[in-house]
């Protein structure tokens, strides 16, 4: 289901880099969208808005919690997809495609060595134990104090 | 928590075999969602669903000094429920405030408890203090498993699954049924039952449930339909700087019976200064517990329970505010993480059911 040809970042970005635009499709993974569950609303930034790596962009909220959306690469907003927020199941049906977040234009395309292949992504993965939630782990996601 | 280990109810090996999340919930691991809380949340509104209560304290309270020791220590006047009823109450401080809130099952050669997980050890250390006279306090809690069946098709299910008849048995009432303890009586706003299992069948009867394809409940949908309901949680909406006044429990309070722990607080402090609203976001983001209630640019208040609502499909919270502010459609402002959002002031409940 993931593509081959994104990056990957450990906070569960993925970026679809086009070389001849020199412009990179960012949303978050399916990983992301299972963890965080019951998605509730989504902010996302402005076209024009200037975004630096590795802080972050938006946020995004279910029942249970909120994350943040971190910036892969650090850039310009040059799009921002309208209807994700309206419609929040196409980040649970469809997160690599039409579920994409914003487009931004890199300012430094070298960042993109910083993050994840495919591979990688799956093996970070796999060492956190994060994609095996069936063994009964605690779920770090899940803030007590919520129902307290 | 004086437990390091989390302790484990009797069905803790159902949850993981229906691959649910499990958190540590005051030191008990505990089931948080098995399939999703929306989804979990509307099987409950519109059918039925299953939940594990084997962490919810439970005390059995003996001898015949019980009915003077428990009027001492209870907000309702026990000498007026009858044998077979359960009522809503609390142990409160002698400052009126709460150190928890619970259900008394009345009647019978004994009388029974249910507290919060969360305050069975406070609770057994209260009574033991204010124990006199011929009182007897077991904590029956590790005895016994406790699941519910919460829904509107809580009775179709009951006959079909247990084979048992409980249309008879009135809101907030106990029986036995066939071999089953059960109380028509719950935390999520819809009809119910719980029933009071043996461990060593704890499983059979759960899985008797599965099978009819009763959906499993985690205490993440357990949260969210206990605040559309308005019904309080201690540690969030209670705690032991609030009075029940303040939260608008009158009902459980009865301040004209024979004197109780907190009674004379309570009266000496009259109408409260602050009460529980209930608010209405205009945005979809989630007003969360300790977030600031603002009033024209000044901190009012602050949320205790906040969520959203899959019956509502909006954001809803609860907070104390001024008791003049908590008129409906007061506009309001909570802080979310910075940004000032739209609330106004509702009624509670935010949902209740239709009665049949």
């Amino acid at each position: 289901m993931r593509p081959d040809d994104y990056k990957y970042s450990e906070s569960h970005e993925w970026i679809k880099y086009n070389a001849k635009t020199k412009e990179a499709t960012v949303g978050i993974t399916d990983y992301a969208v299972k963890q965080l569950a019951d998605l509730v609303h989504i902010d996302l930034p402005k076209v024009g808005d200037s975004v630096e790596q590795g802080t972050a962009f938006g946020e995004i909220e279910s029942v249970k919690t909120v994350a943040d959306l971190i910036a892969p690469l650090t850039g310009k907003i040059i799009e921002v997809n309208k209807d994700v927020g309206g419609n929040l199941d196409t980040l649970k049906e469809e997160p690599f495609e039409t579920g994409w977040l914003v487009k931004i234009k890199p300012s430094d395309p070298s960042e993109l060595e910083s993050l994840m292949t495919k591979k990688e992504y799956e093996e970070f993965l796999d060492a956190s134990g994060e994609e095996k939630p069936e063994k009964g782990k605690e779920d770090e996601d899940v803030d007590e104090d919520d129902f307290v | 928590m004086s437990v390091s280990k989390p302790l484990r109810t009797p069905l803790h090996d159902a949850h993981v075999a229906l691959k649910a999340r499990m958190v540590d919930f005051h030191g008990w691991e505990m089931p948080i969602q098995y399939t999703g809380i929306i989804d979990e949340h509307v099987a409950v509104r519109t059918r039925a669903g299953l939940f594990d209560l084997s962490h919810m304290g439970r005390v059995r309270i003996q001898g015949a000094g019980r009915r003077a020791f428990l009027q001492k220590l209870l907000t309702i006047d026990v000498d007026k429920i009858p044998p077979g009823k359960c009522r809503y109450s609390f142990f409160l401080t002698e400052k009126g405030t709460a150190i928890d809130d619970l259900i008394l099952y009345a009647g019978g050669p004994d009388d029974f408890l249910v507290v919060n997980a969360s305050n069975r050890d406070a609770d057994l250390a209260w009574m033991r203090k204010h124990q006199s006279g011929d009182v007897t306090i077991i904590d029956e809690t590790l005895q016994t498993s406790l699941i519910a069946i919460q829904g509107p098709r809580s009775v179709e299910t009951m006959k079909r699954v247990l084979n048992v008849d409980p249309t008879e048995m009135g809101y907030y009432t106990f029986a036995t049924l066939g071999e089953y303890f059960v109380s028509r009586t719950g935390y999520t706003g819809e009809d119910g039952f719980e029933i009071f299992v043996p461990n060593a069948k704890a499983h059979e009867i759960w899985n008797r449930f599965i099978d009819a394809h009763i959906a499993p409940i985690g205490l993440g949908a357990r949260d969210t339909l206990r605040t559309e309901a308005a019904m309080p949680l201690y540690g969030n909406d209670l705690d032991d700087a609030t009075t029940p006044l303040e939260a608008g429990l009158n009902f459980a309070v009865d301040l004209e019976k024979p004197e109780f722990i907190g009674q004379a607080a309570l009266k000496a402090a009259g109408q409260p200064q602050r009460r529980l609203a209930g608010l209405l976001l205009e945005s979809k983001r989630i007003a969360r517990q300790g977030y600031a209630v603002m009033n024209a640019g000044v901190k009012v208040g602050a949320i205790t329970s906040g969520t959203w609502s899959p019956v509502m499909e909006r954001s809803i919270a609860m907070a104390y505010v001024p008791a003049e502010l908590r008129k409906e459609g007061t506009p309001l402002e909570v802080d979310i993480r910075g940004r000032l959002e739209k609330a106004a002031v509702v009624k509670l409940p935010f949902y209740r059911r239709k009665k049949t």
